[in-house]
């Protein structure tokens, strides 16, 4: 900084400056978002209005909880298109237990609970096998998570015939669901909390140090004593972990158990974390981001929404924009090594 | 191997020794932060190796990577031949004659060394690539460079020195008026240095003018004409090679006088650390070899790029795999293979004190695109004065790693900032330090000065000094003579995968190292 104040620069080449900085170090999102709210906010009547703000940040939850599980496993540098049916397993397994459970009467908080058990076990277990796979066998990840999509869509379908399932006690929808505190929907909450675990987690703990160090350079990790395979592991369990999470509030908002729910969340989740920063080949990205990326992805969603644009153009629209932030974060990694010099 | 008549095939354009090929006037690179290059001025004269020193960061890189068409410049012009020129790309540069041999590679892992050579240029008969023209022109290029290479072999399984041939025998593909060489050496044996240098003597003859970094004093009085010294991206000096002692480049380069770039260690043998007993690994790159290192001690374990002593190193720290042997550290055994003893393990050993310091600290040793700090403490977070059971503690790992910063003159001093942004000499720095927040007994250290200034060689020597007069055992693999020569109390040397010889400070001469280096049978 130093330097560049020697050469006496014009403003517009220190402007010029800090726009790389800004660019190099938090990634395309910023301009994303500055672009996109300027357009909404000149197009659209009330985008700005606070019960549309109130209702893009509920519908973020669900996005927010994958593409956090989404950037840790990125972090070390693997993928996981599995998330998608953890929300579809989690969905009919936490359903079909509930109302195998509760028997109608008073005991609708045992049988919510142990509904909401049964579905993390089953979450998370998706994530254990992918772990065991990726870490243990080796096989790459993409490989790995793919082939278990369809393993489990197809497990999820067995169990379900492909019909809904109904008849989960009221109180599940109307806390987890629908609920509201201070004037809050409770699924925000939910949110904000795993958003503040997450990133404890990530910078304030060993293992979110290693998930950085793992997906930087394996060897050096390897070398520093760190147990590569058991971090890798774990990275998976987490990821499933918080997505099932996403995904019990997901059934709980439905009021139903569907095997076929989730589809979207394996591409959005990993345009979210790109679209935050975080490197496909590991070892950056930071959480606040990945954060503002899945906001901004359900915020182009509902604008659009308000512009009554189709969804299958909003598909198309989504695609484009994951593909510009790829190409952007190529950039920045250039940058970046002129910037090593 | 018979002596080749000329480097290349075609007859040599009028190019007469002296005339100036390239010309560089007040040259400038402003990079987002750093002036990396502050109006340089360079020239080239046909006929003449002219070295670049300066210490890693003083922009020698910055200069030559400009030459070949990486970057353009932000100020100053470039002069070919007397004309004035822009070079817009890498492949702009080639056309103009530049051709250079870089420190990284440009080789494909998975391709053969045939299509690696030709790789962008290839040979073809219509749209049908013609590979019985390429086979014969690959076979050519090799054996008129004289490399022991196969050129049917995937780069991927060839070791480092030979993909450094690879990557040298692209640009001696083609017929360039400039050559620019990297390092060259960093990771060839004498031998191959040898071989490259008399290449250098004849493409010299020709009337080819050479640009040639290096960080090695001998190199420059070897095949240098001209020296221009470089610091923090300013003009220091060019001056004939006649003119450069030591002395005087250590001074050009760093701004100081250095009395002696080896420091006098205190040899005080104790208790033995490391006993390994007819020790064998996978593949026999070591082969019943036996050796010992007690406290208070440096010993050296030498020998050329694939003699096994890296293998035998690593091995230590349980990162090869054993066939037969012993291995006792400090008192417990740790390896028995008869008894079916093995408690070896990075973080096993790690917790018994031996610490291994890998050779290529970008692949194995640091994590490149974090910060000091994070890389430092990585193999301690585990420790109390990291961590709790729970979280990490922040403010003591910036404190611990700050004194650690400071105790090794890192530059610039700030833990915050990414290793990427740091000179390969300080990212050195940075490895060393991850050793020092533990508890070690044992340092095994794998060729810590490749790639490394004089300034940071120096750092690192004292570095070690104070270790083993502190009461630490140093076990020093290297393939660097000087440092064998002078700076070890006793040295191991290894000839493919076998202990030759074992020697006493008293006994270490050039010839008697080298004697084992290479020893009996005078192969390729």
């Amino acid at each position: 900084m130093a330097d560049v104040a020697q050469q006496r620069p014009t403003a517009l080449e220190r402007a010029e400056y800090f726009a790389t900085l800004i660019f190099v170090r938090a990634g395309v999102l910023p301009w994303f978002l500055i672009i996109a709210i300027i357009v909404f906010a000149i197009t659209t009547d009330n985008f700005f209005s606070g019960r549309n703000l109130m209702q893009v940040a509920r519908q973020s939850t669900y996005l927010i909880m994958v593409s956090m599980g989404q950037m840790v496993v990125l972090l070390t540098a693997g993928l996981d298109l599995s998330v998608g049916v953890m929300f579809a397993l989690v969905s009919v397994i936490t359903s079909m237990t509930m109302v195998g459970v509760w028997d109608g009467g008073e005991a609708t908080t045992a049988a919510i609970l142990i509904g909401c058990l049964a579905g993390f076990g089953a979450g998370t277990g998706i994530g254990v096998v992918n772990g065991i796979g990726v870490a243990v066998f080796r096989v790459p990840p993409f490989m790995m998570t793919l082939a278990m999509s369809s393993i489990v869509f197809g497990i999820a379908l067995m169990i379900t015939g492909g019909t809904p399932i109904y008849g989960m006690p009221d109180n599940f929808a109307n806390v987890l669901g629908y609920g509201r505190g201070i004037g809050v929907p409770i699924p925000i909450w939910i949110t904000i909390g795993f958003i503040i675990l997450m990133y404890v987690f990530l910078n304030w703990t060993r293992m979110g140090r290693y998930l950085y160090a793992l997906g930087g350079n394996l060897k050096a990790s390897q070398l520093s004593g760190i147990s590569t395979r058991f971090y890798l592991f774990m990275a998976y369990v987490v990821t499933a972990a918080i997505t099932t999470i996403g995904a019990i509030m997901l059934t709980a908002r439905l009021e139903s158990g569907e095997g076929n729910i989730g589809k979207e969340y394996p591409l959005l989740s990993i345009a979210a974390c790109v679209i935050g920063g975080v490197s496909l080949f590991g070892g950056t990205g930071r959480l606040p981001n990945v954060v503002l990326g899945a906001i901004f992805i359900i915020l182009v969603q509902n604008g659009m929404n308000l512009l009554r644009i189709s969804s299958y153009m909003q598909l198309v629209v989504i695609g484009i924009l994951l593909i510009l932030a790829v190409i952007a974060d190529n950039y920045r990694q250039k940058l970046l090594l002129m910037l090593r010099d | 191997m018979a002596e080749p008549s000329a480097v290349f095939d075609e007859s040599p354009e009028p190019q007469s020794s002296g005339d100036t090929l390239l010309r560089l006037e007040n040259l400038s690179k402003q990079f987002p932060g750093t002036l990396a290059l502050d109006r340089v001025n360079f020239d080239v004269q046909a006929g003449e190796v002219h070295v670049l020193f300066g210490e890693n960061g003083a922009g020698k890189s910055t200069l030559i990577q400009i030459v070949a068409g990486v970057h353009r410049p932000s100020g100053g012009t470039i002069h070919l031949r007397g004309e004035q020129i822009n070079i817009h790309s890498v492949h702009h540069a080639r056309q103009l004659g530049v051709s250079a041999v870089f420190q990284e590679f440009s080789l494909v892992p998975h391709l053969t060394v045939e299509e690696n050579l030709f790789l962008g240029d290839e040979l073809t008969r219509g749209p049908i690539l013609n590979k019985r023209a390429l086979a014969r022109q690959a076979r050519e290029t090799l054996d008129r460079l004289g490399f022991p290479l196969r050129p049917r072999d995937e780069v991927m399984y060839l070791s480092r020195a030979e993909q450094q041939m690879v990557e040298i025998a692209k640009a001696f593909r083609t017929r360039p008026n400039i050559m620019i060489f990297d390092e060259p050496t960093a990771s060839l044996t004498e031998r191959e240095t040898d071989r490259l240098f008399s290449l250098i003597e004849q493409i010299k003859a020709e009337g080819i003018g050479i640009i040639y970094i290096t960080h090695r004093m001998n190199e420059i009085k070897r095949i240098g004409d001209r020296i221009t010294v470089l610091r923090d991206g300013v003009h220091i000096d060019t001056i004939p090679v006649e003119e450069a002692t030591d002395q005087k480049l250590v001074e050009l380069m760093t701004g100081r006088v250095i009395e002696q770039i080896f420091p006098d260690i205190k040899r005080n043998p104790a208790e033995t650390l490391l006993e390994v007993e007819n020790l064998v690994t996978a593949k026999h790159f070591v082969n019943d070899v036996s050796i010992n290192v007690r406290r208070g001690e440096v010993v050296g374990l030498a020998g050329l790029v694939g003699s096994g002593k890296s293998d035998l190193g690593r091995a230590c720290f349980g990162l090869e795999r054993i066939m037969a042997g012993k291995i006792t550290f400090d008192g417990d055994v740790v390896y028995d293979r008869a008894k079916h003893v093995n408690k070896l393990g990075t973080r096993r050993m790690l917790d018994r004190g031996l610490y291994y310091l890998p050779s290529d600290r970008r692949q194995e040793g640091l994590v490149m695109m974090q910060n000091v700090r994070e890389n430092v403490s990585l193999p301690s977070l585990g420790l109390g004065k990291f961590s709790n059971r729970l979280f990490l503690r922040r403010n003591n790992e910036r404190k611990v790693v700050r004194d650690i910063a400071q105790k090794l003159d890192l530059m610039p001093l700030n833990i915050e900032r990414d290793l990427e942004h740091f000179s390969g000499g300080n990212q050195q720095k940075v490895l060393v330090g991850k050793s020092l927040v533990r508890d070690v007994k044992l340092f095994v250290f794998d060729e810590p000065t490749v790639g490394v200034d004089v300034g940071a060689r120096v750092a690192i020597y004292e570095f070690i000094r104070d270790l083993c007069e502190a009461g630490a055992g140093v076990l020093l693999i290297s393939s660097d003579l000087p440092e064998i020569l002078h700076l070890v109390h006793r040295t191991y040397v290894m000839y493919r995968g076998e202990l030759r010889a074992e020697l006493d400070q008293s006994e270490i001469s050039e010839e008697t190292v080298l004697h084992h280096f290479f020893e009996k049978e005078d192969e390729a």
